[in-house]
């Protein structure tokens, strides 16, 4: 995958959670995702669509995504809540749509936010599209972005295509 | 002062309820899209709305055309993550009075509110 494709997500995590969380963010070093199953418990998945196609996934450990929630809404929410999934699925919403505008391209979409909770689920990506994991380490705990995009060329582009 | 938040996230919702209350704002509704949000404006009547883009059901700027079908002057403010300048022109043209980028610092979105009411005359 395309170094620029992955920059503007390194960017946008350190914005938001410097920004929304006071949270400072050091990126590990990137490396391609191979098997199937989640690398955490916790995933908020967007889809993209339009000029650019696929999936970005923010993964974390239960622990650390109840942390990081806590230090988002101000206060303590089970995992069981849906304001729990809420706060997760918001985090990587806005994650993606700063990532996005750095993209030179104007026709590229993001979808509503899914979360999935639970051990060793799987989110399917679009074959033949390599995913790459981005490591960032917080004071929370470690958070991955799992970001699988490849660009469309725009004959051959369906924009009502949403992979989450 | 009667402001409504449109968005499909609660979390976004309190977070921007509380900087409003700390601006001694009081009287708030919220919406989590544009379709609860137009059932909701003729008895609410709001005075200001925050507006997310990215919703399911109606998404907000087809909430800010059919408001401003019938409401040409209400402020309405933008909150959301489209960050692209080609759609914060589209939010302008389509009748947003300004826009606020997510993630947002608590200083910035007052600071819009309170500058959106001045121009509107409606502070």
């Amino acid at each position: 995958m395309d170094q620029s494709f992955i920059t503007p997500f390194i960017h946008s995590i350190q914005n938001v959670f410097t920004t929304m969380l006071q949270l400072p963010v050091e990126i590990g070093e990137p490396s391609l995702k191979r098997e199937r199953k989640a690398t955490h418990d916790v995933s908020g998945i967007i889809g993209v669509s339009g000029g650019m196609q696929g999936t970005i996934v923010l993964s974390m450990p239960e622990e650390a995504a109840s942390r990081i929630v806590t230090l988002f809404t101000g206060m303590e929410i089970d995992s069981d809540s849906p304001d729990f999934a809420d706060a997760v699925g918001e985090l990587v919403n806005m994650i993606s749509g700063n990532a996005k505008a750095e993209y030179q391209r104007k026709d590229v979409s993001i979808s509503c936010p899914s979360v999935v909770l639970g051990a060793e689920h799987i989110i399917a990506t679009p074959s033949g599209t390599p995913c790459v994991k981005i490591p960032c380490n917080t004071d929370c705990g470690e958070v991955v972005m799992e970001v699988a995009l490849r660009e469309v060329p725009a004959e051959s582009e369906n924009p009502s295509t949403a992979a989450a | 002062m009667r402001i409504m938040l449109i968005d499909d996230s609660k979390t976004m919702r309190n977070i921007q309820k509380s900087v409003l209350k700390q601006l001694g704002y009081t009287e708030l509704e919220e919406a989590c899209d544009g379709q609860d949000a137009l059932s909701k404006v003729s008895a609410f009547k709001p005075d200001l709305c925050l507006v997310d883009w990215n919703m399911p059901n109606m998404d907000g700027l087809t909430f800010v055309k059919k408001f401003r079908e019938t409401d040409k002057t209400t402020p309405l403010i933008m909150v959301t993550t489209e960050a692209e300048k080609s759609r914060v022109i589209e939010a302008i043209k389509a009748g947003v009075n300004n826009y606020v980028v997510k993630p947002f610092t608590p200083d910035l979105l007052s600071e819009r509110i309170t500058e959106t009411l001045s121009k509107c005359g409606a502070a």
